[in-house]
């Protein structure tokens, strides 16, 4: 359940629009069913009114729109961010790769987001949802009115949410809250203690399953290179899926690399993997491995901190000693 | 003689101002380390991109071995301390993916320790050699 409900947010942003503050507006538009959901701009008063949409099911990360939004214009734009799509702008501003001047930002309390994707694997032919405090009513087709907790279809994410504060905003609507103590590396512990035998065998058997869509690789607002080295057509990088099993490793070992100390953990990735591959865990094997190593560091907390892979200390630990303290034994 | 001895192919990058002189010396010195060890030179240990140690292990490597400056003896001053970061994330990360973290090794070898070297590498295409080849790491398009 959001907190703030989408009257709230619409008329603040019909506030923003005749007040002269911003010129467009970077939103959710309603989709054909409540839960599909997709980002849009809208740039008038009618627009808005007909298509913005703001439910349990608004789950993209708006930072990265602000690249290409800004790019192209001098008008002012809103943008509504959730506490874990502040991280993400944050560490965009770092690597100035929007103007912060072009966006006027209203931090929106989140509730936890649900996840269309998860839900049509565990229902079928949904045709409505709607959510009730706690509960859930998913209507569908042919097996009537279903309900269920919020709890349990709440997306795998925002259940190991890592902060409900906001870190970057120019106008709060509602409460800010505070940053939580998630348990947000246990899956990567549990993987850690598996013999290096099981471990191979769980991830070829995820990995395997990748189609090479590079929605993740889109998707990511840390994955921001106009031109991408996948995208390279004398790197001898095979952009198809089962091209090899080695294809598959070396694509998502130098996707998550490449985000290494920049991943903000917002789990856009996961979230958009149409074979639901948890790549996450790789992000966040980087990310606990940069806490352990070389002391704790969340990417967008502030604005101007310098990303871990690209400073040092004299005292670094040596990659032969990394491995034993990655597991956590030093 | 034995034809069909299994004998381990070890791609060993060497910075351009340390570890390859260290190569130079330890054959200046006529020390003995196995011909299974291909050396690239690089500029600096740094300029190894991660991807540079996947390609070897698709092309046909079974073990990476990076040598370089000793820390803080870096000729860009600081090249060596971030291949220091990168390769401790990138062999984690290969750990927890599954591949033999015996396969990818650093080590810091100055122009002077020709005899480091060679001891070195002897002891790594030991070790490669009994973890046999490479296999979680190949790519099958790329076998003769």
């Amino acid at each position: 359940m959001q907190e703030v409900t989408r009257d709230a947010l619409l008329n603040k942003a019909l506030e923003l629009l005749k007040n002269g503050t911003v010129d467009r507006v970077l939103g959710y538009r309603v989709g054909e069913f409540s839960y599909d959901v997709t980002p849009a701009v809208f740039e008038n008063e009618d627009a808005l009114k007909k298509d913005f949409c703001w439910n349990s099911f608004c789950g993209a990360n708006f930072s990265k729109y602000l690249i290409s939004e800004t790019a192209k214009t001098e008008k002012k734009l809103l943008v509504f961010l959730k506490p874990c799509d502040s991280y993400s702008f944050n560490q965009l501003l770092t690597e100035h790769r929007f103007d912060r001047e072009k966006v006027y930002a209203v931090g929106v309390p989140c509730g936890g987001m649900l996840s269309g994707k998860d839900l049509r694997e565990k229902v079928e032919s949904v045709s409505d949802v709607s959510v009730n405090g706690d509960k859930v009513t998913v209507k569908t087709l042919f097996d009537g009115d279903l309900e269920f907790d919020f709890e349990t279809l709440l997306s795998d994410r925002c259940k190991n949410c890592k902060s409900k504060k906001h870190v970057a905003y120019d106008e709060l609507l509602g409460e800010d809250g505070e940053v939580l103590d998630s348990h947000r590396f246990d899956e990567v512990e549990r993987l850690e203690q598996m013999t290096p035998d099981e471990r191979f065998a769980f991830w070829q058997g995820e990995l395997s399953r990748c189609i090479r869509c590079n929605a993740c690789r889109d998707v990511c607002p840390a994955c921001t290179c106009e031109k991408c080295v996948f995208d390279n057509p004398n790197s001898g990088v095979q952009n198809k899926a089962a091209a090899d099993s080695f294809e598959e490793k070396m694509f998502h070992i130098i996707r998550a690399f490449h985000v290494a100390g920049r991943c903000t953990d917002c789990g856009e990735c996961s979230r958009v993997c149409p074979q639901h591959i948890p790549l996450h865990l790789l992000n966040r094997k980087f990310i606990k491995d940069i806490n352990s190593f070389y002391g704790d560091y969340q990417a967008g907390a502030e604005v101007g901190s310098r990303a871990p892979i690209v400073n040092y200390t004299t005292d670094d630990p040596e990659p032969s000693e990394a491995v034993e303290r990655g597991h956590g034994n030093a | 003689m034995q034809v069909n001895e299994y004998k381990p192919l070890i791609v060993a990058f060497c910075c351009n101002w340390c570890s390859y002189a260290g190569a130079d010396l330890a054959g200046n010195n006529r020390l003995n380390y196995p011909a299974d060890v291909k050396i690239i030179r690089v500029p600096c240990s740094c300029r190894v991109n991660p991807m540079f140690i996947l390609r070897a292990f698709q092309r046909g490597a079974d073990g990476v071995i990076l040598c370089g400056c000793h820390p803080g003896d870096c000729h860009y001053t600081s090249g060596n301390y971030y291949t220091r970061r990168r390769m401790a994330l990138l062999f984690s990360m290969l750990d927890y993916l599954g591949i033999e973290k015996e396969r990818t090794r650093v080590e810091w070898v100055s122009a002077a320790e020709g005899a480091k070297f060679a001891a070195t590498m002897n002891d790594f295409v030991e070790t490669v050699a009994a973890l046999g080849e490479n296999k979680r790491l190949e790519d099958l398009r790329c076998k003769k």
